[in-house]
């Protein structure tokens, strides 16, 4: 990828970080980086599309360390789970047989597969050697009538977030708009409603929490042409151009994609969440606003109201057990603020939230949230962390698997919200699995186990006590 | 001898390599106090961190020089400087490890230059030691980037000449031996190494000792950017005064070349450590090199394993075993496997090594998860051996899945467990007959006569 082609991607107009004096991605410091690079978040971004072969094209290190180890579940094809990659060999890189062996590479993967599509993920060495990805997919596409799709984020191009957009960029590029949508099922014929298409861009369908998601949307008649790209299709991702209104779900990392369809398609996009009851709700509502069907509108009102009723119920004694629990929440993007409304909700207190990976808006909306005074921690490093826990007395600590460690030595409760947790979060129904699992961790019998010393260290403690007394009585 | 199939595909499916940088980098985690700083773009150290963090379940100290588009076209040795001082200045470690990657070896750099202008334009940090190894990913695997980390290591810090100013261990008449581990032992091995060692009355130096880094253990301090525990780098001049090295893992014999040049200590050497044979040639060895009798404590561990090895011979004989792992521990499995009459049906490792010729099969194939499935399936195996990626693999085909090397992350506990020695041995052979006995083939299926006045079974159902 051109040097040019990346500034333009950093340069986000719909992004507000773009309205400061420098841009909102920062150099990495060496020693001092957490985090993954361009090739992981593409990666990242694309994976959960499940019909796809998904090619790694490099040496082992971008494909052996990480495939198979996303939360993001499939409802069908189980393709995306198989770790596909080139594999470079010292043969390779020396005597530049890299396009070679990525062109036979993509003949294997359509003979043994089958898959909707080829996407060739780049990688920093190949990128340093001059592979022309571009090409090879191109002539393997016309050779095999597969779709092949060139994703060039190599690591070296940049941070996480910029392998999100190139990825996002890489779809509208190559496949949105390649298909138009299929008729609706006869089954919708009979329905006294009007359907509306609909895309969410940005939901990864992270152990299945979409599922919770879904039947709402189903019953209220919007038709999810495609997400982005949790349990996505190839032939979904195709159909996007044609959605009347596009949910951005996870705020910052593909902006892009909701800009450029609005741009060449005029589709209206809006920002939302699907954590906590509140902000479920007003998803729902922003998709009836959009699309300006009072009809909708009104079977939108109603099932809110059913929804909320039956789920405040259900959450009540969870409530009882956690009201007061004060939160510290490490998260990057929309989680920052989204987590937070869900939080309250059950009556917790956070006391600080992470906003390293916040948009100004994300931001404005924490304080719309949280009000003035509230702690915000741009640099999340373990031993900010902890002191902050300290000082704010802080009862758990929400925030991706990278920092579990961080609270469990510390002894401290612990709760996992980003990519890798196991337990889905998002709907009214999402609620009652954050509720419990918080309830689990913060009332586990095993803190005490592990903060009370031995007892034989108790003695000794006990021992140096009254020998402290009785030294003082004998003074 | 095995004969060496070489890949012959374009694409890897479901890859069964590890890096070399991971390799190098696990060594360099079983120092006291230190942090490796991979040599690429951050991305390469976040996945490297995520691989251990799952596997251990631990936090992992694991930095980046975070090349970015200018570094990798420009340069990047001033990115090694800057994340040298950044570590000295933050963390003040007792080891800094800079295995290079993929991307750095390709890019052309040279890090031990940039180590010396590191060392010119900051003197302040010049007592802590910091070792390159080259370790790209596009060749070996995660086992051969441990061994050279390892070998570096021993270049780097441990002097030519050794001076002997006593280490207070061996002036207090407790005699000691160097043990150089490859990466196939787990921390559960080390630690039952140790023992071992112990109670011949020596005390062992395991290099590196990851049984003391990540054994997964609880401190006192609530964060440590550093690692809690391995060997102390301080000790590594004083190699020279022990009276043995043991040396574990065929990988590992380059850099006990480079110790034994070093210290002239006498080496003893063992491709790995599974089942009566290896575990007795261990430790008549031990008894010889301490010129004390073998305690009664392993003779009877030693008896246990004999006993175990009659019980489960009635399941393990002819059994048919998949087995996917690096070199040696694909090795020390097909040893243990052919001491007790199983037969591998299919071998793979990831990449070559000399010792493969050695492993007890007819052919071994280097390749990936794909391949073991494809010779499984096809000769009707009954137990497959490897990381947890070939979960997905002992589903399709039926079958149980035994987890060992790396990495093990949907199982808790992988790296506490020990393969090795009398006991490690015989609780394998346990574990592997077990599986066999939950999953039994080859009983008789009733057979219904056609001449029967039996109910057909349909019939009787219907009544």
């Amino acid at each position: 990828m051109k040097a040019k082609d990346i500034a333009a991607l950093l340069d986000e107009p719909a992004c507000s970080h773009n309205q400061k004096s420098k841009s909102g991605c920062a150099r990495p410091k060496p020693g001092a980086t957490a985090g993954g690079c361009a090739f992981d978040g593409a990666q990242i971004a694309l994976l959960p599309i499940a019909d796809v072969a998904h090619i790694v094209h490099g040496s082992i290190a971008c494909a052996g360390s990480s495939w198979d180890n996303r939360g993001a579940r499939s409802s069908g094809p189980a393709l995306y789970k198989i770790g596909m990659t080139t594999d470079l060999t010292e043969q390779d890189v020396i005597m530049g047989r890299g396009e070679k062996r990525l062109f036979h590479s993509i003949k294997q993967a359509i003979d043994s597969y089958h898959p909707a599509a080829v996407f060739v993920h780049n990688t920093c060495v190949p990128a340093l050697m001059g592979d022309d990805i571009e090409a090879v997919c191109r002539a393997a596409e016309e050779r095999w009538q597969v779709p092949v799709v060139p994703v060039d984020a190599a690591g070296f191009y940049g941070t996480k977030n910029l392998g999100n957009r190139i990825a996002g960029e890489t779809m509208v590029k190559y496949v949105v708009g390649t298909r138009e949508p299929d008729p609706l099922p006869p089954a919708a014929a009979k329905l006294d409603f009007k359907i509306h298409d609909i895309n969410l861009v940005g939901e990864y369908n992270i152990a299945g929490e979409f599922w919770h998601v879904l039947p709402l949307l189903d019953e209220l008649g919007l038709r999810v042409l495609c997400t982005l790209s949790g349990d996505a299709r190839y032939r979904e991702v195709q159909t996007m151009h044609r959605a009347e209104v596009n949910m951005m779900v996870c705020s910052k990392a593909m902006i892009n994609v909701a800009r450029k369809l609005q741009e060449a398609f005029g589709t209206p996009w809006f920002e939302g969440s699907f954590y906590g009851v509140a902000d479920v709700s007003q998803a729902l509502r922003d998709f009836a606003r959009q699309i300006n069907d009072a009809d909708l509108s009104k079977r939108t009102e109603t099932l809110i109201a059913r929804e909320e009723t039956r789920i405040h119920k259900l959450l009540e004694p969870w409530r009882q057990r956690l009201r007061g629990k004060r939160v510290l929440l490490y998260t990057g993007g929309v989680k920052s603020w989204s987590v937070i409304s869900a939080l309250q909700d059950l009556g917790m207190h956070v006391v600080a939230t992470g906003t390293k990976k916040s948009t100004e808006e994300d931001k404005a909306r924490i304080r719309q949230l949280m009000g003035d005074d509230v702690r915000m921690l741009d640099d999340g490093n373990p031993r900010a962390l902890l002191d902050l826990v300290r000082e704010q007395r802080v009862d758990i600590l929400i925030a991706g698997g990278r920092n579990m460690y961080t609270a469990l030595k510390a002894r401290l409760p612990f709760l996992d919200i980003n990519q890798e947790r196991e337990f889905g979060y998002a709907g009214y129904e999402g609620m009652l699995e954050l509720a419990r699992q918080m309830a689990l961790t913060l009332e586990s019998p095993v803190w005490q186990a592990v903060r009370q010393p031995a007892p034989w260290d108790v003695d000794v403690i006990d021992a140096d006590l009254t020998a402290t007394q009785k030294k003082s009585q004998g003074a | 001898m095995a004969s060496i199939s070489k890949r012959k595909k374009a694409l890897s499916v479901n890859p069964l390599k590890s890096s070399q940088s991971t390799g190098a980098a696990l060594a360099f985690l079983g120092f006291q106090k230190a942090i490796p700083m991979l040599h690429g773009s951050q991305g390469c150290t976040a996945f490297g961190k995520i691989f251990f963090v799952r596997h251990f379940r631990e936090p992992i100290p694991l930095q980046t020089s975070a090349m970015e588009q200018v570094s990798t076209i420009m340069g990047a040795d001033e990115n090694i400087i800057e994340g040298l001082k950044t570590i000295c200045e933050k963390s003040a470690p007792e080891l800094i490890g800079v295995p290079t990657t993929g991307l750095s070896e390709t890019q052309g750099c040279d890090v031990p230059m940039a180590i010396h202008q590191f060392r010119e334009k900051y003197p302040q940090y010049a007592q802590i030691p910091v070792v390159p190894v080259s370790t790209p990913d596009y060749s070996g695997c995660m086992e051969t980037g441990f061994a050279a980390a390892t070998q570096a290591l021993i270049e780097t810090l441990v002097p030519d000449r050794p001076v002997f100013d006593g280490n207070t261990a061996v002036r207090e008449g407790t005699p000691q031996v160097n043990v150089i581990v490859g990466s196939f032992l787990t921390p559960g091995d080390i630690e039952s190494l140790k023992d071992i060692i112990e109670l011949f009355g020596l005390r062992a130096i395991v290099i590196p000792d990851l049984s003391d880094s990540l054994d997964g253990h609880l401190t006192e301090q609530d964060f440590s950017p550093l690692t809690i525990g391995g060997m102390a780098v301080s000790e590594l001049p004083y190699l020279a005064e022990s009276i043995a090295s043991i040396v574990i893992g065929a990988s590992m014999y380059k850099a006990a070349d480079v110790l034994h040049a070093r210290t002239s200590v006498p080496d003893y050497r063992f491709d790995h450590l599974m089942g009566l044979e290896a575990t007795d040639a261990f430790i008549k060895t031990l008894a010889d090199i301490s010129g004390q009798p073998v305690p009664r404590k392993l003779e009877r561990q030693r008896a246990q394993l004999q006993d175990a090895m009659l019980d489960t011979h009635f399941m393990l004989g002819m059994a048919k075993v998949a087995v996917a792992l690096d070199p040696d521990l694909l090795n020390g499995f097909s040893q243990l496997l052919a001491s007790m009459g199983a037969e591998l049906v299919a071998a793979v490792a990831p990449t070559n090594a000399a010792i493969l010729k050695q492993v007890k099969a007819v052919e071994v194939k280097l390749g990936d998860l794909e391949e073991l499935e494809i010779r499984a399936g096809n000769e009707h195996a009954q137990i497959l051996i490897s990381n947890s990626h070939a979960l997905e693999s002992s589903k399709r085909l039926g079958l149980p899945l035994l987890r060992a090397g790396f990495p093990q992350y949907d199982q808790l506990g992988g790296y506490q467990r020990s393969w090795i020695a009398y006991q490690g041995s015989r609780q394998t052979l346990f574990e592997l007959a077990n599986m066999l006995l939950e999953n039994p083939r080859g009983e008789v299926h009733p057979y219904e006569s056609i001449l029967s006045q039996k109910l057909t079974t349909s019939t009787e159902l219907c009544l």
